[in-house]
This record gives structure tokens, sequence and C-alpha cells, in this order.
């Protein structure tokens, strides 16, 4: 008998310009024992069909037609108070970020202890016993003494294995899990799911997880259902819909995940998805504005990059004297060359410097030692603000979220101008405008989106607008932070091929950075792996994944997610 | 915690220096302090004779030093207008004053944290609606013009209620009030409403605000996705989360109301230290001011201390070791 | 141009006004009474400031519907001195108007201006104004704005104190007001200056003072705009209180304020219009003021969209 069935869901969401269909026509069920996948990317409904099955919709959405049955009795009728008791009791709910999921002023103890007593029938003495089994259960070392503790006294895996705890409480028969890896680094991930898997299959729950992330999806579930546009499109066993899908959809969009065994020359092309193209005609790049003034005279062979002995030093505990301040080494001893027309990849996971090295290359962040030799000069030993200018022109970056780089105030126009402004390296306003139009137009925009303001456009877009802008000063050094974390893979796909293909056709140089290692894989020449502000290991490319030699670089190769390796049946 | 009471010690010290200087550089350079002691006929010779008595001459910051040295004793001369030690002046005031700004704070607390409980919980209901209306027009109505109209209403038209002062009082000791005669209780119902109204809508708007935040907040979904009673999430969690940011600006509120006595003082001809300095103002009686000035920044820094003593209480966050939340 | 106002009017801020009749009504009355006090010399029946005009023996005359003393000539009636208080209210509508968006005026400068840099350089001059913002919070607006007046009477002598009287009182009213518009917008640009549109444009090598004015000054009005709103009204409230305790602009000039406390001295007699029209005019034009901060505020908080 299934478990959890969703029937010819519709839910609907409006507003004054009319009403939004979020998910339509969907069916869905969960057998005891099993894991569920949905999947799609944003915008395509499935974080409210799990806030549907519970009850818990955002208004103004709401469920305009369909049924939900859990063990064959229809609960999406019931009357809100009986709605409640089927929460928790036997419908559990795990979110995103652990983060603010639990409330800050109460003890772990207090929190469980309130479920429990709410679910269970059990005395007070009983339930902080329970309280602290379930704690022993999802992993938690030293549960009596950590109980007492409050949110913020663990780290955000902890935190997310609490949340855990929490959701089983009462041992519900179903556990909806809304994106429950997406705020954790690679190794944390790695461990949640393992708990996961290994709760299912003790307590033979249902479990339904929402992701965007395909590497989840093979990690852990037995079915697939894969969501576009609110509708499903494809449904079937994991090792079928990932190996060989029906849908146009789902195969544009396994297609789009960068395969971490072997390096392609470009993503297969991805139809389906967004309208805007790739780089469409190829530039004569001797007479194109973009090529020109190529030379930059230096007559510079050596390494484009090379960083001597970097550190950087945050102050996390300030005080009047100095000895007593404490600080926190963000970068430490970091040294490596990038070659000119080569990408340099730095892959490594949160707060462990790869950021932090961008930004002293691009002069956000001064080092506290060290130095960085760009076409052999040395740029911490620059004083004037104009000779920088004159390195700065030579030098652009790409950000990593679309949202926030881009000016919301002013119009892409302006935006992509206010290098060549900067720099003065146009001559007229027109010759301003004409570069901006054409400078979009390659990057895939058509020249249109220059009247436009940022908001018009979608994060795919925005990455191409900042894309335009740091080729605006048409620079031979480019350093890209994480510059597609946070679009959907199908984006993404796009986004990393016209790098790629800039790349080729202007000769640049590149930082890389990702956390992501098939990515590093699809677009970096030479890797460093970075972990707590070091850099362990420097190595080309297909070495680097073939053999590894640092321990870390093992462990992180080891984790990553890989659609081959489909959960055993 | 003892180490975190001591900065905010040391931190107050300072504030209190810092409007110790202000109040100081009013003796000093607002006027000249000499002919506004004594008569016109006094001649040059006494004039001078007095500025070296009262130490005029000395470096700056020898008469700074005097200056609060007198203060911490609550010494701050003579008052240029009553011909009186300004301290006496104050502590003969400052009863009716407390007394008025304590019952208003009392009144604002209580129906405005329930007001801003009740019309965030409730957005959309028609009383919440009538409730934030309400409180808009009672932001608007100045707090003169609230006095005055009450006065026109329940002392001209009806009169059922005292307009000005405070009725009789009892002694008790140094302290003198009028919360145990009918007289007194009647003459307070007035200037303390009309007092509370303003910071109790603002007090109310406050929750609203914070508490309509709080409850979009993961957890509050978290915790309602775990099957927990409304009660429970309304007031258990989310109620508790709001109150850490309303203590702070609350504490700023009940001190503003000393000051916004003043005005309430001043319509109702109620004797307390706010009507004391708005005369001060009027005449230019600096050392009446400058007390004044001391003793408000005095109240601040003592409601703010409480204030952050209660935040210590309430939020775990800050009760624990900074090294033990690593991990 | 064009293309501006249909974007305008097509916007979720137009939408939201023209949908709400309470928000519609306050823009009018506002825009009513500013009109009314810019036009006061033409459209006032009198001229209250007119020594020649004012007959003493017009004095305290009840409004025109009052059926024993009421005069056709002054609707509202009149003041002690016999001017029509209809045509007081309307000059002193300027008066308060003029002390409201000044102080206002003077307040943003100040504060955004203290605001951005605070917010944006950091560190020791971050810690410098933030202190002082501190110390200024300690104490209610009101009393500061009373204290500078009561300084300012220290230094100037009297004649001198009534002709600058109203610049004391926008400098009183706009130095207390700063504090506010300084912690939002340097909270604000604190969060700017982490988005990655200010640190690609400090890759570009655009220098700070322009990406200040350019880059974060645009993406902070909104909170400008609806601080600004609410604090006009509480400037105009200011200034009528200090006018009615009788420190604000002096009687030759009368403000709504001022009209209030004149009429305060007749409330027992019975005399009860001299005090409750300017009272009615000045509520009137706080309220609406104040609806309509409260329906920025809402509008434009995206979080409640």
């Amino acid at each position: 008998m299934t478990l959890l069935e969703v029937k010819d869901l519709r839910i609907e969401f409006p507003s004054r310009r009319g009403t939004m269909v979020a998910v339509d026509k969907v069916n869905l069920h969960v057998n005891p024992g099993e894991v569920l996948g949905v999947v799609g990317e944003s915008g395509a409904g499935k974080s409210t069909i799990g806030n549907a099955v519970i009850g818990l919709l955002e208004p103004p959405g709401r469920m305009a037609a369909g049924e939900v049955y859990l063990q064959g009795e229809r609960i999406d009728n019931l009357s809100d108070n009986a709605k409640r008791k089927l929460r928790g009791k036997r419908i559990g709910m795990i979110f995103q970020d652990p983060l603010t999921s639990l409330d800050p002023l109460q003890t772990i103890e207090k929190q469980l202890v309130e479920t429990i007593l709410l679910h269970l029938d059990l005395n007070e003495n009983e339930a902080q016993q329970r309280a602290v089994d379930l704690l022993r259960q999802v992993g938690i070392p030293d549960p009596d003494h950590r109980v007492k503790q409050y949110p913020h006294q663990f780290s955000g895996g902890m935190r997310q294995r609490v949340v855990i705890a929490l959701a089983l409480c009462a041992e519900p028969e179903v556990i909806i899990a809304d994106e429950p890896t997406t705020a954790l680094d690679v190794s944390i991930q790695a461990q949640i799911l393992e708990l996961i898997k290994k709760l299912c299959i003790e307590k033979n729950v249902g479990m339904m997880i929402i992701t965007h992330d395909m590497g989840v999806i093979a990690d852990v579930t037995d079915r697939v259902a894969v969501m576009y546009r609110g509708n499903l499109v494809e449904e079937g066993p994991t090792a079928k819909i990932l190996g060989d899908p029906d849908h146009p959809y789902t195969q544009s969009l396994i297609s789009a995940v960068p395969r971490p065994d072997k390096r392609l020359d470009r993503f297969p092309l991805v139809e389906y998805i967004e309208s805007a193209g790739d780089a469409k005609k190829s530039l004569d790049v001797a007479n194109h504005w973009l090529g020109q003034a190529r030379d930059f005279g230096d007559h510079y062979t050596g390494p484009l990059i090379h960083v001597e002995n970097l550190y950087m030093r945050f102050l996390t505990k300030n005080s009047m004297f100095k000895s007593k301040r404490e600080y926190f080494d963000a970068v430490k001893d970091a040294n490596f060359e990038i070659n000119s027309g080569e990408i340099f990849g730095l892959v490594g996971e949160s707060g462990s410097g790869k950021s932090t090295i961008a930004r002293m290359i691009s002069g956000l962040y001064t080092p506290a030692e060290g130095s960085i030799y760009f076409a052999g000069t040395d740029l911490t030993q620059i004083t004037t603000e104009k000779k920088r200018d004159y390195f700065r022109r030579q030098m652009q970056m790409i950000f990593q979220d679309p949202f926030s780089s881009l000016n919301p105030r002013k119009k892409v126009l302006d935006i992509v101008a206010e290098p060549i402004r900067f720099h003065g390296l146009a001559s007229s306003r027109a010759e301003t405008e004409t570069i901006v139009r054409d400078l979009l137009d390659h990057v895939g925009l058509g020249d249109k989106a220059a009247l436009k303001y940022p908001h018009e456009f979608s994060g795919g877009q925005r990455q191409r607008i900042s894309i335009a802008r740091a080729l605006a000063t048409r620079p031979r050094f480019l350093i890209c932070d994480e510059p597609t974390s946070a679009l959907d893979v199908s984006i993404q796909a796009q986004i990393l091929n016209l790098l790629k293909d800039l790349q080729a056709e202007l000769g640049l140089t590149m930082l890389f950075i990702s956390h992501d290692l098939p990515v590093i894989r699809q677009m970096c020449d030479k890797v460093g792996v970075m972990r707590h502000g070091q850099l362990l290991e420097v190595a080309d490319t297909e070495q680097l994944f073939e053999n590894p030699q640092h321990e870390y670089s093992q462990h992180l190769l080891e984790l990553m997610p890989k659609l081959s390796n489909v959960k055993a049946a | 915690m003892i180490s975190f009471i001591v900065k905010r010690l040391l931190q107050s010290v300072l504030v209190m220096l810092t409007v110790a200087f202000v109040a100081f550089a009013l003796f000093n350079y607002v006027g000249d302090p000499i002919s506004n002691m004594v008569g016109q006929d006094t001649t040059f010779a006494e004039r001078e004779q007095l500025r070296e008595q009262l130490g005029l001459n000395d470096p700056f910051i020898v008469q700074f030093g005097r200056f609060v040295g007198k203060a911490v004793q609550g010494d701050f001369g003579l008052s240029y207008h009553h011909k009186q030690p300004v301290s006496d002046l104050i502590a003969e005031r400052m009863p009716a004053t407390l007394e008025l700004s304590f019952i208003s704070a009392l009144m604002s607390l209580l129906l405005g944290i329930p007001l801003g409980v009740y019309t965030a919980l409730h957005r959309d209901s028609i009383i919440s609606k009538l409730i934030m209306t309400g409180s808009l027009i009672g932001v608007s109505l100045p707090t003169f013009l609230i006095g005055i109209l009450m006065i026109l209403l329940f002392g001209v038209v009806w009169r059922v209620l005292p307009t000005f002062g405070r009725g009789d009082v009892v002694h008790l000791g140094w302290w003198s009030t009028g919360l145990l005669t009918e007289s007194g209780l009647k003459s307070i119902i007035m200037p303390a409403f009309t007092l509370a109204l303003f910071q109790m809508t603002l007090i109310m708007r406050l929750v609203r605000a914070e508490m309509l935040e709080i409850l979009r907040t993961d957890f509050i979904k978290f915790a309602r996705a775990r099957g927990l009673p409304k009660r429970s999430v309304n007031y258990r969690h989310a109620l508790k989360n709001t109150l850490v940011p309303v203590i702070t600006i609350t504490g700023l509120q009940i001190g503003s109301i000393i000051a916004f006595a003043i005005i309430t003082e001043s319509v109702f001809q109620w004797p307390g230290m706010g009507l004391l300095f708005i005369q001060a103002i009027s005449d230019v009686d600096i050392p009446i001011m400058a007390a004044y000035l001391v003793m408000i920044a005095l109240f601040f820094v003592v409601i703010n201390l409480i204030v952050d003593v209660l935040y210590f209480l309430v939020d775990p966050r800050l009760r624990v070791d900074r090294v033990s939340s690593g991990r | 141009m064009k293309q501006a106002l249909k974007r305008f009017f097509d916007g979720d801020l137009w939408y939201s006004f023209s949908h709400s009749p309470i928000v519609i009504l306050s823009a009018v009355v506002t825009l009513l009474i500013i009109l009314a006090a810019i036009f006061a010399p033409w459209i006032a029946p009198h001229n209250p400031f007119d020594l020649a005009a004012i007959d003493i023996m017009d004095s305290n005359l009840p409004p025109a519907w009052n059926e024993f003393d009421g005069d056709i000539r002054f609707l509202l009636g009149t003041d002690d001195q016999g001017r029509d208080i209809l045509s007081t209210i309307l000059y002193g509508a300027r008066i308060s108007l003029l002390v409201g968006f000044a102080s206002v005026a003077f307040s943003v400068v100040l504060g955004v201006g203290l605001g951005l840099v605070s917010g944006y350089v950091g560190g020791r001059t971050d810690t410098f104004i933030m202190r002082i913002a501190d110390v200024q919070l300690s104490f209610p607006a009101i009393l500061i704005a009373l204290l500078i007046d009561g300084v300012a009477r220290g230094i100037f002598p009297r004649e001198l104190h009534d002709e600058l009287a109203v610049y004391v009182l926008i400098f009183a009213i706009g130095i207390s007001g700063w504090v506010q518009y300084a912690r939002t917008v340097r909270g604000a640009t604190m969060v700017e200056k982490g988005k990655e549109y200010v640190q690609a444009a400090r890759v570009i090598g655009i220098r700070p003072g322009t990406i200040l004015f350019r880059h974060i000054l645009p993406n902070v009005t909104g909170p400008v705009l609806v601080i600004g709103t609410i604090h006009l009204a509480l400037a105009i409230i200011t200034e009528a209180t200090l006018s009615f305790l009788g420190v604000g602009v002096p009687p030759t000039t009368p403000s709504l304020g001022t009209l209030i406390r004149i009429g305060n001295d007749y409330l027992f007699s019975g005399e009860w219009w001299i005090t409750i029209f300017p009272g009615v005019a000045l509520i009137l034009l706080v309220l609406a003021v104040n609806l309509l901060g409260d329906w920025l505020r809402d509008a434009l908080n995206p979080k409640l969209r």
C-alpha cells in the first residue's frame, strides 16, 4: 500500500497580475521505506508541493485542486486542527537552512521535549530520555551534555542533525525534506545524506526529498520525479531517469550536469531552457574593439600571475592593546603561478580561503604579507592610484551572486559602460554606446538589453551582463569567483560554455574559483586544492582527478557526487 | 557577565562625562555667570573678586574637574532666578515627575505590548485595522493638544476631574506622594494618560512590527511543521523572540517619558522638574538647565544598564563564551 | 522620460497608492494644506499682520454660525486681538510647514551624509560618529530642541532672538533629528557595501566618493524617504509643541502652535474656537502626512509584498 499519495495537485498564487499556477496536475506517491526524489530547477514549483502536503502553504498560495492521501486516508480536506495533529506526528518536515530552523532562545532539550510531549504519551522524564536517545541516533556526540545547549552552540551540520531529530520525535511515517543539504558543505552534505539513508532503512519511513541537485538524487533516492515549470514531466526509478531519460527536458537537464569523470570540450548544447543563445558570431578578433590594444606593451613572457608567500589576516577580537588582539589567518603562505592563456582553478569548502585569494589579487583586500606579481610587477608595492588603474584595466572579476552584482538602480547600458568611461577607452558617448551594445550582443543578450534595468533579467542573463562588464576594459586576466554556483545547472552549462568560448577567442588568462569539483574538471587546466587557508596541492587537472596526492584531495574526490553510482536498489 | 557589565559601566561613565561637559560649557560660555548673579550696581572690582572666588580664572581643566566633583555630590550651585540651591529645587520637584512618569510607563507597557501582539497575530482582522488606524491618530495628536482636549472635556464641559496641579500630597520623609489621597489620584489620571498615549502607540507599533518579522522566520515555520499548537508557536516561541529587540527600544522610550513630561507638566501645571525646566529656559536660568540635563542623562544611563542586564538574561547567545560556540 | 513614467504607473507603488482611498485622501489633504499655505496671502480673507486692518473691537468673536455674536466676515471667529482665525491658520500653516520642511531637509543632509561616511569608511570614524549618535539618542528630540533654544536665548539679545527665532527653531529641530537617518543609512550602506556590485566598481577602480554617491546613495533612498515623511510629521509636532511651550516662534508671527497657546488662555472662559480650529488644522496635517509615511513604509518594504 502506498504511504503518501498526491493526486492531481494544483497550486495557485493569485495576485493582481493574474493567477500564477505554481503546480498543476501533479501525481506522486511514496512507499514505506522508499526515498522519492523530486527534482527540478528554480521556479519548477517543487517546494510548494511539500508545503501543500503538510497544509502549510504560505498565503496567498492555495491548493486549487487535488487530493492528498496518507495511508489511504484523505488528509487535505481535514480541519486545520486535525491537520496540525498530523504534522510532526505522522508527517515530519526538514527545511533547508539549519541555521535558522531552530528557536535561538530555547535549549535543544526544551524544543525536543515540547515536541515529544505533544505527540507521545510520555512523562517529562521519559521525554527527556527520549530527547537524548534521538540526539544519539542522529549522531551527535556526548548527547547527555549537548542536549542542554542552545542552537548557536552547534555547527551548521550538527544543527541539521538536531533538525532531523526534531522531525523524528514522534516516529512519523513520512518525512518531507526540502533541500536538506543545500546550505551545507560537501563533506557535511555526505554525512547528512548518509544519516538520512540509514534512518529510512532502520525506521522504514517513506521519504520525499525535494532538491535541485542531481548528485543528491543519485546518492539517496530510489525513484525520481522530474518537475518542469509546475508540471511533472517524468517519473521512474532513479537508475532509469539518470541513465536513460525519456523526456527531452530530463535529457537536457542531465546532460547539463558537469561530468566528474572526463573532460568535455563544451557542454552538450542545451535547448529547452532559456532562450538566450551562445556567443553567436565568432569575432574577427584582430579587427574588433575587444581584440584591439591587446598588446600591453610589456613583452612579458613569464607566468602572468605569480603569488609568493601570500598571507591574509582578519581581526577577530579587537582590543585597545596590540598584544591582546586576536587574528584569524584566512590565507596562509600561498604560492602559485598562472601562465598566460591558462585557466587556473582553486577548489575548497566554504571558509577555505579561495575567495580571499581572488580578492587580494583583484585589490579588494590588502594582503598581510607576501607578493602578487602581475606580468612581473609586484602589485603590493604599487602606491599611486594612477599606477594601480593601469593594472586594474588589465584585470577584471566576475562575481557569484547575479542578483547583487549589478546595481539595481542603473541601466544595463550604464553598468557595462562604467569601466569604459572610467578608463577612458572610448572617445565619445556614441562610441561607448556602440561598444556596449556590441558587447551585450556578443555575450548572447542582444543589443536591446542596453536600455533595460537588471531586474528585468533572469539570473543567467544577469551573469551575462556581469561578463560583458568585465570584458569592457579589454582585460587579459579574468577572475571568476564561483560564477555559476547561484545558477540552475542548465544555465550553468550555458554560462560555462560562454566563458570557455570567450577564453579561447580572446586568449584570456583566468583564475576560476569553485567548490564544485566536476565544474573545475570541465573548466580548468591546473587546480589548487585549499583547506583552512592553506594551499595543499597544485596539479594539472587531469592529474589531480586521476591521481590525487594529498590526503584531503583524495577525500574531496571521494565525496564528490557521481551520477553513475546510483544507490543500490 | 561581569566583564560585560564593567564594559557597559565604563561606557556609561563616558556618556555622563560628555553630558557633564556640555552642561559645564553651558554654565561658562552662555551669558556671563557673574552678571547673572550680581545686581546692576556691583563694581568692576567686586565682580573680579567674585570671579576669583568662584575660580572662574582657573585653567579650564581645573574648573571642569571642580564642576564634575560638585555635580557628583549633587551640587549645581544657586539658581539665578530662584536664588536657591538647584539641588533643593530639583529634590522638591522630583517625586512629582517620577510618579507621573512611572504611572505613564506602566500604562503604556501594559496596554502597548498586548495590543501589539494582538494586531500582529490577527493581522487582517477588523479590530486590528481599527487599532492600527487609532494608533496612527494617537501618533498624530501632539501631546499638548491631547492634554488641552482632555481639559476641555473633563475639566470644563463635564467638570469631573481637576485640570491642574497634583491635588493633596502626603509626605513620606523627603518623598511627597499624591497616590495616597483621593484628590491626588484624581489629579494624576489626565496627565498620566496624556503622557502615556504617545509612548503606548509607539510601543504597540514596535511590538507588532517585530512580531510580524519573527512570525516569518524559518524556526516558526518549522515549529508549525512539527504540529506545535498555535498557542505555543505564538507565545512560547514568537513572543519571547520578539521581546529581545523590544526591550532595548522600550527602555529608550521609557526614558524619554521623563523628558516628555515637560510638555504634560506644562499643560497641567504639574509641579515637577519639567515645569521647573521650562521656566528656566524662559528665564535663561543656566544652573537649572545644566542640572536637569545631567539628571535626565543619569536616568537614561541607569535605564540602559537595566536594559542591558535584561538582554543578557533573555538572550542565551550573549551569555555563553564565544570560545565554545565555534564547534 | 516617457518610459520612466510608464514604469512608474505600471509599478507596485502606484498600484498600492491608487487602490487605497485613505492614502489618496491623505495625499489630497496634504497637498491642499501645502497649497493653501503657499498661497495664503492671496486666499486668506484678511491679513492678520496688517495692524491697520485689525480692530480690537472685533476681538474674541465666535465662529460665523454662532447665532448671537457670529460675524460673517470672520468665518471661524477671531482671537484676542481681533485677528481672523481662518487667516491666522493659513498664515500659521506657512510657518509650521516652512519649519517642518526646512528642519527635515537639514536632518536629511546631515544624517545621510554622516551615515554614508560612517557605514562606508567604518573603523574609528564609524565608532566616533555612532558614539555621538548614541549620546544624543539618550535625549529625546524635544529636549535637545529646548536646550538649543535656551542656549540661543542666552547668546542673542532679546530683539535679535525674536528675529532669528525661526532659524533657531529649524536648527534645533533639524539637529535633533539627524541620528535616525544616520543610523538607518549607515546600516543600509554597510549592507550595500558588502554587495558585489560595489566590489565590482572597486575592481574597476572607481574612487570611494563616486561609489558612495553614484552607487550606494541611490540604493538607500527608500528608507530615507520613509523616515523623512514620518519625520516631517514629527517636526511639525515638535515645532507646534515648542511654540506652545512659548519657546518657539514669537507671537508676532504665529505658527499653529502659537495660536493654540494663545487660545489656551481663553479655554476656561468658553472661547474654545481660538484653540480648537488651529488644533484641528494641525491634527489634519500631521495625520495626513503620517498616513502617507505609513503607506510608504509598507509599500517600499519588499518583505511585506
